[in-house]
């Protein structure tokens, strides 16, 4: 039975793209077929974060135009059997796509594939509502900011009226030494606003950066990494494993502690 | 420097105070011409059974987060003789 989940925002900015592409690589690595669809249509990143920007041929608008088999557009992931890559069209925008149309591919898609990773632009206009059109389930994507928790809930409310119910919560780039000062909001607050399932918690990290640089997801080598684990749990999340959440608490030293109270005294 | 006692309020609940007002804004703004339409049907409804004091009907949202429950205090004047025979 294969599932099509839709990973959006609101906001842009907050880690849609990075989310998605380190899921795709995680429930691909767990044995899983997955194929990745970039519908950010004429701002194309996807490719980009997975480092295969240099293989694309066709894009989903070719695709859905009929100039191309579905087949032709998709590119395989050389890392990692059953991966694949459904580019965006760059030249093209939103409304090249409609909703129904994005219902059809990812219909076919799912004739193949177990898992549809769908990358949803940031914004509440026709980009949302074609990447949400086919998916089964959705997954949002916030950082610990008022800003994007507020457009998390708008997110909420748009997806619950388009009949999904049980949407689940990324919260992205924690700090867990801010939070411990109290210079962040923690994971309880953002929950208890919302009023949303807690899906994974992914600090704040910068190999994300330097895995972003070469085009490598950090869930490539998930080890090397507590982003890299976070994204592994929430794979196997999805795959309806109970798995806890990482400590990701590190205490502030006697030291640190010290000099913060001497600043801020 | 040690005044350790008067330190600001911590920024993640002062984050947290000015989300929640927001939400609470943001999530009203949806309902105003929804609450007419639904004020609106409840009276024609309730009208077919009992006679009611449109004036003194009050309709409202309680609780503040997403759940939120409706409140209406609908005053009648006088129950409809002939209510049951109504279809």
């Amino acid at each position: 039975m294969s599932e099509a989940i839709v990973i959006t925002s609101g906001k842009g900015g907050v880690g849609k793209t990075t989310a998605c592409a380190n899921l795709g690589v995680a429930l691909a690595s767990l044995g899983h077929k997955v194929v990745l669809v970039d519908a950010d249509i004429g701002l194309r990143n996807l490719d980009v974060v997975m480092g295969l920007e240099n293989r694309i041929v066709y894009d989903l608008v070719d695709v859905v135009e009929g100039f191309c088999r579905l087949r032709q557009a998709l590119i395989k992931d050389k890392r990692l059997d059953g991966l694949f890559l459904l580019p965006a069209a760059q030249t093209k925008d939103k409304t090249s796509v409609t909703p129904d149309q994005m219902k059809q591919l990812v219909e076919q898609l799912k004739e193949e594939y177990d898992y549809i990773l769908v990358d949803c632009p940031a914004g509440i206009e026709q980009g949302f509502k074609n990447a949400i059109a086919g998916a089964d389930r959705a997954l949002i994507v916030t950082t610990p900011e008022v800003a994007a928790v507020r457009d998390a809930d708008r997110i909420i409310g748009l997806l619950e009226s388009s009949g999904f119910d049980d949407p689940g919560l990324i919260v992205n780039r924690i700090r867990p030494k801010m939070v411990a000062k109290g210079d962040m909001m923690d994971i309880p607050d953002i929950i208890d606003i919302l009023a949303i399932r807690l899906m994974g918690v992914v600090p704040d990290d910068e190999y994300i950066v330097v895995s972003t640089n070469r085009g490598e997801p950090a869930a490539l080598a998930a080890n090397k990494s507590k982003a890299g684990q976070a994204f592994m749990n929430i794979a196997r999340r999805i795959l309806g494993e109970e798995v806890p959440f990482l400590d990701l608490n590190e205490q502030e030293t006697f030291w640190e502690k010290l000099l913060r109270l001497i600043k801020t005294g | 420097m040690f005044g350790w006692f008067s330190r600001k309020q911590q920024s993640k609940n002062v984050a947290r105070d000015r989300l929640k007002l927001v939400l609470m804004q943001d999530r009203m703004a949806l309902a105003p011409h929804t609450m007419e339409e639904m004020k609106d049907a409840v009276i024609m409804a309730i009208s077919r059974f009992v006679e009611i004091d449109e004036e003194g009907l009050e309709f409202e949202w309680k609780g503040n987060e997403r759940n939120k429950a409706l409140v209406a205090n609908i005053p009648v004047r006088s129950v409809r003789r002939r209510a049951k025979a109504i279809d």
